[in-house]
């Protein structure tokens, strides 16, 4: 262990915690202001639940000894054994560190989910499935990818949560969609305070710093590149959505320009670790690109995912994952890609796109109709036209 | 006694209330309101999603004046609010049985 490492860690600890407050103001302003309120909630009560649950049994799920590539077994229930001495993953920092920092990306990828089901959902169903679905999706996902499951034998590259943080959150969201179905009247819904969503996105933005650059888990080198990548990633997502939105609409928008920095940040967040700086503009331009085709999709298959979670997370961490197995380079980080002659990268990382929608897709339709069946999981017509703050809350966000 | 309701763009507060007040008039009130007429509306986009928006921000001003007051009080309006394209408002003009100044009790003309 050393100190430096340590404390790179707990900094993007600190750092990823952010992103989900972040996250909050981004959603809560892209909906009517009667939901804002409810919008924030889905965020903090994630901090408050998902944290709890993470250590009680969600770490040692997600990261205890392996049992046939599936999940981790109960060693560290109750986060026992889980202090000052080494993490076994991230020897250098202490396991308290590690667990930490993971603890952060499991409640910001529950709190994703909910641009899906935004201004419609009852709170204690919102509750109920984001509990489930900790256990049941995301500590097997992550064991997956991370913890020794499944898909880190087969070889599958995710810096930084691609499949396990936006691709699951996505594969939820649309789930989310399908099964709450679409708000009352989500034709005439209009964001009710873009600079709430453009702060929101700007601190996601440096949250990032903390999710890309801290999977390294060490403060090296490559540590430095994922920084860059994840910068210029985002920066190139800008310029790319701004570019097809103002060739097709004749204007470019803010929300627009803050979509596409987050498409090109989810699009990095796989391959930030695995890939040189100037790949990362090619795949934060073309993230910008396919995430604002993307956000269009839902219009065509009448499904009202009301925040554009499947639009930018789905669609660009699909991109980022194949996009690692195009771009990987072996100078950078071990492994090549495509483009410096491993052409079987990309395949693996498609087997492990192709598992991860079809896992999470199906198993949150299950626990989505569990919810429903336990404690229902749409809000009444009344409730939904005044307002879930009022109706499920008792409060307004704007008392002027 | 008339009671003018005049609609105009939010941009033209000042110059009307000025108009007003050379022509005499100092008590009225406004409310900022969304109204749809003749000026279509506008288009707004949200992540390549088109929002049609009718109702268009306005304000209405409210002045009650003596019955000999209303042409100049018109003639007012119009010199300050008027741009010649559409979208520049409107006047309705009613008849007001009587008015009542709530501190003295005074009724009708006097009240205003």
């Amino acid at each position: 262990m050393n100190a430096a490492d340590t404390a790179f860690i707990l900094l993007c600890a600190a750092m990823v915690m952010l992103m989900t407050p972040a996250l909050a103001l981004f959603y809560g302003g892209l909906v009517r202001s009667r939901n804002v309120l409810s919008t924030h909630m889905h965020s903090y009560a994630s901090l408050g639940v998902i944290s709890l649950l993470w250590a009680i049994f969600g770490y040692s799920l997600a990261f205890g000894g392996d049992i046939g590539g599936l999940i981790g077994d109960l060693s560290y229930l109750f986060l026992e054994g889980v202090g000052a001495q080494p993490a076994p993953a991230a020897p250098q920092a202490p396991h308290a560190a590690f667990m930490a920092f993971q603890c952060m990306f499991a409640v910001l990828t529950v709190s994703l989910i909910s641009g899906a089901y935004a201004e419609r959902i009852r709170f204690s169903g919102m509750l109920l499935f984001s509990c489930l679905w900790l256990a049941f999706v995301y500590c097997p996902m992550a064991h997956w990818v991370w913890g020794g499951g499944w898909m880190m034998r087969m070889g599958a590259l995710d810096f930084a949560g691609g499949a396990v943080v936006h691709m699951a959150s996505a594969a939820a969201a649309l789930a989310c969609a399908h099964a709450v179905g679409p708000r009352l009247s989500s034709a005439s819904s209009m964001p009710h305070n873009l600079p709430l969503t453009l702060l929101g996105g700007g601190l996601l933005w440096f949250g990032w710093f903390g999710f890309n650059a801290g999977s390294a888990l060490v403060a090296g080198g490559l540590a430095a590149q994922a920084l860059v990548n994840t910068h210029l990633a985002s920066a190139a997502g800008i310029v790319g959505w701004m570019i097809v939105e103002w060739r097709r609409t004749g204007k470019a928008t803010t929300l627009g320009v803050i979509s596409g920095a987050l498409a090109g940040l989810v699009a990095i967040t796989p391959g930030a670790g695995f890939v040189g700086s100037m790949s990362s503009i090619v795949i934060g331009l073309a993230g910008g690109v396919v995430c604002y085709g993307g956000v269009l999709l839902k219009n065509r298959f009448h499904y009202d995912d009301a925040l554009d979670v499947v639009g930018i997370h789905g669609v660009g961490g699909t991109w980022g994952a194949l996009a690692t197995g195009i771009f990987a380079c072996a100078e950078i980080n071990k492994v090549d890609g495509l483009l410096y002659g491993n052409a079987a990268q990309l395949g693996i990382q498609a087997v492990s796109v192709a598992a991860t929608w079809a896992f999470v897709y199906v198993a949150s339709r299950i626990l989505l109709k569990i919810t429903d069946v336990l404690t229902g999981l749409r809000a009444s017509a009344d409730a939904e036209t005044l307002g879930l703050d009022l109706s499920e809350h008792n409060e307004r966000g704007y008392n002027l | 006694m008339k009671k003018l309701e005049i609609i105009i763009r939010p941009g033209k507060l000042d110059d009307v209330k000025a108009a007003l007040s050379r022509s005499g008039v100092h008590g009225m009130h406004y409310a900022e309101i969304q109204g749809c007429g003749r000026q279509m509306g506008h288009a707004e986009i949200y992540r390549g999603r088109t929002v049609q928006v009718d109702f268009l921000p306005k304000l209405r001003l409210e002045v009650v004046v003596d019955d000999a007051d209303v042409d100049g009080v018109v003639e007012a309006v119009i010199g300050a609010a008027r741009t010649g394209e559409i979208g520049d408002g409107k006047i309705f003009i009613s008849e007001v049985l009587d008015a009542v100044r709530i501190r003295t009790g005074e009724r009708g003309p006097a009240a205003l």
